[in-house]
């Protein structure tokens, strides 16, 4: 008899995370299980960062209603998990007369998906908001609801605060096949053997056809991956202080200029179709085409800015929009399918997915009542998840008091991000312990800073190593096959 | 080690340069003098640097970098330089205030007379950003691999490439070899050596280890650790010349593009910078564009020889030492003027005691709450009523002036402070 849950999230990107957090809520046992060494590596972890207003989904899809719905949700929901999230407000930037009846359209389209306070500007305002914007520019939508976000934060933040209301994570376990009884799924086969479940969750991202597929659901959907490539730009040489999207094409919202909340400016994605799931490999190409977007808005970026560039895969579903009249091929799937029992199915949760991530969580919580399953609130339910210290953010005062309570905060490891010790120890025994180096880099920020982590790399290694009490030579950068060291020199073998 | 609350030089950094202007600043008369370093131990990157080629110029001699870093060390401490150690400066303020932190030390903040700025220099990133392809493990800078195979004793991989014929890749280049790892090849984007000659010679001829000139890395495959790159032949430009593409395996990429001042800090303090160089604009007494704030060693630009580290290092030090001392003259001369008794504040806030051999000085100030009635306004030393006079009454609303003369000037010499005060008759 294999361990059994009423429910298994499969997968652990901010969707699935997300849905652990809200479903923890009620007397449920919970499993989520994800198959990389941490979770959130996936599109969670690349992407823009944007929590996006609403003006640019087609107004009837899953993606508008999730997106509007979820927008709301996102004061409330930064302020318990401890999510980096500010609201900015976000540009649509017409350049030349051309393209400025296109602003027109997409106001009517927000307007229509329920986006509140959105209106036009003029050249010389927009000119006034942002300085460095492309002087030919002829006016601009302004939505004031967008905001921006740290992105690492939001899927573990949501699994961290699962975890503190009993969830169970398992990673480095990767979903293989549905156990079923009939037409009803009974359990789930993972590489780290068989769990039974009265419901599983599917939010596997760019597996979630074969995921679905699995269980004889939707055989003609199909994911494709879409690549996008991004620059970051170093804050020391050049700082954008707004979210600028260009006029979208038909298949993208196009290469944006946009602010990070760490003050570095952000330039991408673009997008191309791809076969490899897992080919996350900047293109020399592509790097050329983000400069062409960039300098359509601002032209005053250049690569000699970059301080990193990566790539992100959107999960680009077929699914057409199941809302009478509305003719679009690319919807979320947010469902429970009637060919088996027992399957909450997602899929094609490409962008807004970071922003409607809350709101699907919602979502799957109103069809499983739906389904007849008497969800009951636990008492005890403990929505804040607690936050830690960041050295960096702390006035002089605030920082010397820390270190007179743990020393471990006196000593700086990044010395560009200004990590401490203290930090990157707390992260490795947090509630879901950091286990490599890009685990503690998502958590801190440690490393993204322009020295790329060449000065504190050894650190960390060190450090993880005497917390893990394992070797040097164990530590990893991202899970087994990415360790950093191969073995001793000769001096120390000798 | 008691720390004190204002030092006369400050130094931050401890390699060559820190460790020359720590030892030139004793000898030109600075008392107090420390060094803060963040790293564990004295000596900066000396300390990895395990080859010979140091001393030649200064002590005609070949040494190795940690007992070229050690001599200083050896003669800083005989000159009681102190030293706060695994300590890291995060802010200095134009008016010299420094606050560092420290697991050991915890949180520091103190004031110097005069500071040299000695942080060195690091390596340069840009192109490992932009160089295409996946982002595995083994993509390391030169230095960082230098710190794990000669610091920690660890080998960071068994087939290298090295992308960049700076100093410190070729020196690596030979170390690994040394090591019984494979350098497969150094790749040098520009059409001639970046390093020195004699490191060309004697680190990769002597090994074969093949030198590609007007060669970059156009991709680097592998998705978890580094399995191969593609090298490419550039043109003029730097553009990939299509067609010229080779896949090397290997499981590490090492960079070695260069170095850059290291200002974090030196922006922090308001000192102006050289775009060219990276570091501060000096003068030839090194002091940076903020009165005090010195710079040596390759946090002003990258030297090539250890030994001119040094003697930057050396001269900063000195010219450190000058103006803390004459700091601590204008200290002396000067004392507080503090408010007593019913009195806000007085201005001057403070005085020059050798202003008063030669002429009055007018004190003025406001009182806290009126008084109406004939009261006394009294200036003290610590121990003596130096003068007074009385007034009427005393109102909030009316400055109240006080004149010290001349004629006061015995009494006030033996003074570290004044204070100013009302007192009822
Ligand atoms: C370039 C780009 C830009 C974007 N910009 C934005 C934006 O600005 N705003 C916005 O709202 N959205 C944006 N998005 C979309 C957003 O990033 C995604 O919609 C969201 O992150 C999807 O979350 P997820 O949890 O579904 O997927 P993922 O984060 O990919 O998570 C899926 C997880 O499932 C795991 N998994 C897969 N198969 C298995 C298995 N067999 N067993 C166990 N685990 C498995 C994966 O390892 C992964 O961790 C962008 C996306 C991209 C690619
Ligand atoms: C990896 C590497 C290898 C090198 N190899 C050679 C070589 O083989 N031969 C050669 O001639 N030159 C070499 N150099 C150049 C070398 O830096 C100089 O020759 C020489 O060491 C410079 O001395 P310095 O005192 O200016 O700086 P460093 O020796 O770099 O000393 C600077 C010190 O400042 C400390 N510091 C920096 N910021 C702070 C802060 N905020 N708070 C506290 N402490 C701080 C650092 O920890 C460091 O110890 C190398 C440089 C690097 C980066």
């Amino acid at each position: 008899m294999p361990e059994t849950y009423d429910v298994i999230v499969i997968g652990g990107g901010a969707v699935g995370c997300m849905v652990a957090r809200f479903l923890s809520r009620y007397r449920l046992s919970i499993l989520l299980i994800e198959k990389e060494a941490d979770i959130g590596m996936g599109a969670s972890s690349a992407n823009s960062a944007i929590i996006h207003a609403g003006y640019d989904p087609l107004p009837g899809t899953l993606k508008a209603k999730m997106n509007v719905a979820a927008n709301l949700m996102w004061d409330t929901l930064a302020g318990e998990l401890n999510i980096p999230f500010e609201r900015r407000g976000d540009y649509v930037v017409a350049i030349g007369p051309k393209e400025l009846p296109k602003l027109e359209l997409l106001l009517e389209q927000g307007r229509r998906n329920g986006v509140p306070g959105m209106h036009i500007i003029s050249a010389e305002e927009m000119r006034h908001r942002e300085p460095n914007i492309n002087p030919d520019v002829s006016g601009a939508l302004w939505a004031p609801t967008g905001g921006i976000c740290d992105p690492f934060a939001i899927s573990i933040a949501a699994a961290e605060n699962a975890v503190q209301n009993g969830v169970r994570i398992l990673l480095e376990t990767a979903f293989e096949d549905f156990i079923m009884d009939g037409k009803r799924i009974v359990g789930i086969k993972t590489n780290r053997g068989d769990f039974g479940c009265r419901w599983a969750v599917n939010a596997a991202g760019l597996y979630a056809d074969v995921v679905m597929h699995k269980a004889g659901v939707r055989p003609e959907f199909k994911i494709t991956p879409r690549r996008g490539e991004y620059c970051i730009l170093d804050r020391a040489e050049i700082t954008v202080n707004n979210v600028l999207f260009p006029v979208p094409s038909d298949i993208s919202k196009g290469i944006l200029v946009t602010a990070t909340l760490h003050g570095n400016t952000i330039v991408g994605p673009n997008a191309q179709d791809i076969e490899d799931k897992e080919d996350r490999a900047v293109t020399y190409d592509g790097l050329g085409e983000l400069w062409d977007g960039a300098h359509k808005l601002v032209p005053s970026l250049s690569p000699r800015h970059v301080i990193a560039v990566f790539a992100g895969l959107r999960a680009s579903g077929n699914a057409p929009c199941e809302t009478p009249g509305v003719d679009y091929n690319h919807d979320f799937i947010i469902e429970i399918p009637r060919e088996v029992q027992g399957l909450v199915n997602l899929g094609g949760i490409e962008s807004p997915g970071l922003t409607s991530a809350p709101a699907i969580a919602l979502r799957v919580i109103e069809l499983l009542k739906e389904a007849g399953e008497k969800l009951e609130e636990k008492p005890d339910w403990q929505p804040i998840r607690p936050p830690r210290p960041r050295f960096r953010d702390l006035p002089h005062e605030e920082q010397k008091r820390l270190i007179a309570l743990d020393p471990r905060y006196g000593r700086i490891v990044c010395r560009c991000e200004m990590v401490t010790e203290g930090e990157i120890v707390a992260e490795i025994h947090a509630p879901i312990p950091a286990r490599t180096y890009d685990a503690i880099k998502r958590r801190t920020w440690l490393g993204t800073g322009r020295c790329l982590g060449s000065f504190d790399m050894p650190r960390v290694v060190d450090i993880l190593a005497q917390e893990l009490g394992v070797s040097p030579l164990a530590i990893t950068k991202k899970g087994p096959g990415s360790e950093f060291l191969v073995r001793p020199t000769k001096q120390v073998e000798g | 080690m008691a720390l004190k609350d204002k030092y006369d030089v400050v130094i931050i950094g401890s390699g060559p340069g820190g460790l020359a202007a720590a030892i030139s600043a004793k000898k030109y008369g600075a008392e107090d003098v420390l060094i803060i370093e963040r790293d564990v131990e004295l000596g900066g990157i000396l300390l990895q640097c395990i080859h010979n080629g140091f001393g030649v110029e200064i002590f005609k001699e070949d040494l190795p970098g940690p007992s070229y870093a050690q001599r200083f060390i050896n003669e800083a401490m005989l000159l009681k330089v102190e030293a706060l150690l695994d300590t890291m400066v995060l802010d200095i303020t134009p008016q010299r205030r420094i606050f560092a932190s420290s697991k050991i030390n915890g949180f520091v903040d103190i004031q110097a007379r005069a500071i040299v700025l000695a942080m060195g220099c690091r390596e340069r990133t840009r192109a490992q950003v932009r160089l295409p392809g996946t982002r595995p493990a083994g993509v390391y800078t030169a230095g960082t691999a230098q710190r794990w195979v000669n610091v920690e004793g660890y080998m960071p991989g068994k087939r290298f490439v090295i992308l960049g014929s700076g100093d410190i890749g070729m020196i690596m280049a030979r170390r690994l070899t040394f090591e019984g790892a494979k350098v497969e090849r150094v790749l040098e984007v520009m059409p001639y050596l970046t390093g020195l000659t004699r490191n060309y010679v004697q680190c990769l001829l002597d090994y074969d280890i093949p030198l590609q000139l007007q060669h970059t890395v156009k991709r680097i495959l592998g998705h978890q650790r580094v399995e191969a790159i593609e090298a490419v032949r550039v043109n003029e430009k730097w553009e990939p010349i299509p067609g010229t593409e080779e896949i090397i395996p290997c499981d590490t990429l090492l960079l070695s593009v260069g170095l850059i001042p290291e200002n974090e800090l030196s922006k922090k303090a308001g000192v102006q910078l050289d775009a060219l160089t990276g570091g501060p604009v000096v003068d030839n007494n090194f002091e940076t564009s903020v009165p005090g704030i010195f710079a040596a060693g390759n946090v002003v630009h990258v030297y090539d020889l250890v030994d001119w580290v040094t003697e930057a290092g050396l001269a900063a030090g000195k010219s450190a030492a000058r103006f803390a001392l004459a700091e601590r003259r204008r200290e002396i001369r000067h004392i507080p003027l503090l408010a007593g008794h019913n009195v806000r504040y007085v201005v001057p806030h403070e005085l020059d005691k050798q202003t008063l051999m030669e002429e009055e000085v007018r004190l003025q100030f406001r009182v806290k709450q009126p008084v109406e009635e004939p009261v006394w306004v009294e200036v003290h030393s610590e121990n003596n009523l130096i003068t007074r006079k009385s007034e009427r009454y005393v109102r909030p609303g009316e400055m109240v002036t006080i004149v010290l003369t001349p004629r006061h000037y015995e009494e006030v010499e033996r003074a570290t402070s004044l204070t100013v005060s009302i007192v009822e008759r």
